[in-house]
């Protein structure tokens, strides 16, 4: 099974279903499969053979599905790269993987035009839209750029020749790194395909599903919910970001949305959102979450404004695509577990010896098994070695994530911190998410990112950054008198720091780098 | 200072950080630059609600209003009214 057959399947069993609703316009599986099969044909015609990258520039639009399959179908390797980013981090990923061809649109000019003449690998732009002030045949670029409409004019709807098999990669995505440089984390069809078939098993996904995606494209929780909607034969309503949130909730309720998923910033404004509560949502049937566990707070109070949405408190690296997910009848019993591995894939804890953790709440490293799990960093033997290591048989290599984590008697995980992430202080073990939780659970405090600095009597301090909700004052002393009733001495922040924003990573998760 | 520049100079000391690139048209648009984001736009409330005297409802906080410096000087203008 092929990725882009998803697709093609839906097409021939629904044609006339629609598949993607985006600014106002709606097409069917029909109508993408053979845009799909147009742009496959251009990209060919562009120069891309069996096997190279084609980096995907836009904005959230059908026009970005289009080429994914479009550029599958080519027998291609398809990178969708986050459109907030700038000239020299494209360029770095362009030539990182060597992309051949490039899609874009004319308003994302400004940034990818001075990328692609420092990535020399690339031989083709095709361009959707007007570019404003001068025709894109004019630029000046030393590539080939062509519109979009000029790329596909003559192209045939019917599928090309396939070439590629389900063990050839399908696709690259680029996560940050520890060392400052973006990874491409290469999943084949298998591990797409794979990784698509447990959750849409888990989320019990049904054919009249329409979910609601404001995530971005790049974004491989935004991805799957094109890839998945394509298996399972769903209509995915695609918004370019939760910016407007009260446009958003419009769409949710005009489409009538069943699915939803969200990180956690995006729960954090819908909760300060005043005039929600008197608005109904009965036709929302799950909310997903991941990026980072979600607040109990969080969980109170979506369960408030959705009531009859089940949630789905989930975790999941690119690596692999997801990790966990709770099983929504648990979610008031172990509101803070992000559960248990997902269908079709082994979870469990290692020590630092690399030995299997039986005994409940020892912390230790969360190891994935299953055809989820990536083939490794785009030409990047030694990060790659760092996290896939010998597994069980001979032929596979299991995810060491990074990620620490305890489990309960049941078998529920919890997660504690990233590996290099817990304080040490007084020689004590301190989760920075433990202590962040506390925070968290303060009326008016909006966001929060607790570290370890050095400090000469206890090793390392913690040091809480704290966000207060507009309007909200809150002294340092009010917080730790709260803090001081909930955790235990060693835990503790020694400083308080307030920040009118932290700082997040490309996908909305709060980053510490930069925090001191 | 009208309405306008106010708001540019809003957006270019805390969303631009007032860098070379910091130009910005009038028309373009905030979500499709990627220049507000979405914690952004809330401070972009503020600003507007603190420095115009205006209420900003929810319902109000859509793209026709507030997706460019010369919409959300047109929402300003017809509030105030």
């Amino acid at each position: 099974m092929l990725v882009q057959e998803f697709l093609e399947r839906s097409a021939e069993r629904l044609p006339d279903k629609t598949a993607i609703v985006a600014a106002g316009e709606r097409l069917t599986f029909a109508q993408i499969d053979a845009e799909a099969n147009r742009m496959a044909g251009a990209l060919k015609k562009l120069g891309v053979q069996y096997g190279d990258r084609v980096a995907v520039f836009m904005d959230n639009g059908w026009e970005v599905v289009v080429s994914i399959f479009g550029i599958l179908k080519a027998d291609a390797v398809f990178l969708v790269v986050n459109p907030t980013t700038k000239p020299q981090k494209l360029s770095f990923i362009l030539n990182n993987c060597r992309a051949t061809a490039l899609v874009t649109q004319a308003n994302k000019l400004k940034n990818a035009l001075p990328a692609v003449e420092s990535a020399p690998s690339i031989e083709a732009i095709v361009v959707r839209g007007e570019a404003r002030g001068a025709d894109l045949e004019t630029i000046d670029s030393g590539k080939n750029i062509v519109s979009w409409e000029n790329a596909l004019e003559g192209m045939g709807e019917e599928r090309p020749e396939r070439k590629g098999i389900d063990i050839d990669l399908a696709s690259l995505i680029y996560t940050s790194g520890s060392t400052g440089n973006p990874k491409g984390v290469m999943m084949t069809h298998q591990n797409m395909v794979a990784a698509s078939t447990s959750i849409t098993t888990y989320l019990e996904n049904r054919e009249d599903d329409i979910i609601l995606n404001v995530l971005p494209l790049s974004f491989d929780y935004g991805l799957y919910q094109v890839i998945m909607a394509a298996q399972f034969g769903g209509t995915v309503v695609l918004e370019k970001s939760f910016l407007y949130p009260y446009a958003v909730i419009k769409l949710l309720k005009e489409e009538k949305a069943t699915g939803l998923p969200i990180v956690p910033t995006i729960s954090a404004i819908l909760l300060q959102m005043k005039e929600l509560k008197n608005e109904n949502f009965d036709q929302l049937r799950y909310i997903t979450n991941t990026a980072a566990a979600l607040p109990v707070k969080h969980i109170i109070g979506l369960k408030e404004l959705f009531p009859t949405a089940t949630i789905y408190s989930m975790y999941g690296l690119t690596e692999c695509k997801r990790v966990s997910y709770l099983p929504p009848e648990e979610l008031d019993r172990r509101p803070t577990s992000v559960g248990k591995g997902m269908p079709n894939e082994q979870v469990y804890l290692v020590d630092d010896e690399g030995v299997q953790i039986t005994e409940p709440g020892v912390i230790g490293e969360l190891v994935v098994r299953g055809a989820n799990v990536m083939k490794g960093y785009w030409e990047n033997p030694e990060e790659t070695e760092k996290v896939l290591k010998p597994g069980p048989y001979p032929w596979e290599r299991i995810l060491y994530t990074g990620d620490l984590f305890k489990m309960d008697k049941d078998g529920f995980l919890y997660f504690v911190a990233r590996k290099d992430d817990i304080i040490k202080s007084r020689g004590e073990k301190v989760s920075p998410k433990e202590v962040e939780n506390v925070l968290y659970s303060i009326d008016g405090v909006l966001e929060a990112a607790v570290i370890g600095v050095p400090d000469e009597l206890l090793g390392e301090a913690v040091k809480a950054f704290v966000v207060l909700k507009d309007g909200v004052n809150l002294s340092e002393k009010e917080i730790l008198a709260y803090c001081s009733k909930r955790l235990e001495d060693f835990m503790m922040p020694k400083y308080i720091e307030f920040r009118k924003e932290l700082p997040k990573t490309s996908t909305g998760k709060i980053t510490k780098k930069n925090l001191a | 200072m009208d309405s306008k520049e106010l708001i540019r100079n809003f957006i270019r000391e805390n969303f631009l950080f007032d860098s070379d690139d910091a130009k910005i048209d009038e028309e373009d648009s905030f979500l499709e630059n990627g220049i507000v984001d979405s914690t952004g736009i809330l401070e972009l409330v503020s600003f507007v609600e603190d420095e115009f005297g205006i209420e900003v409802k929810d319902e109000e906080l859509v793209p026709d209003n507030f997706d460019s410096i010369a919409k959300l000087a047109g929402f300003i203008e017809r509030k105030k009214g």
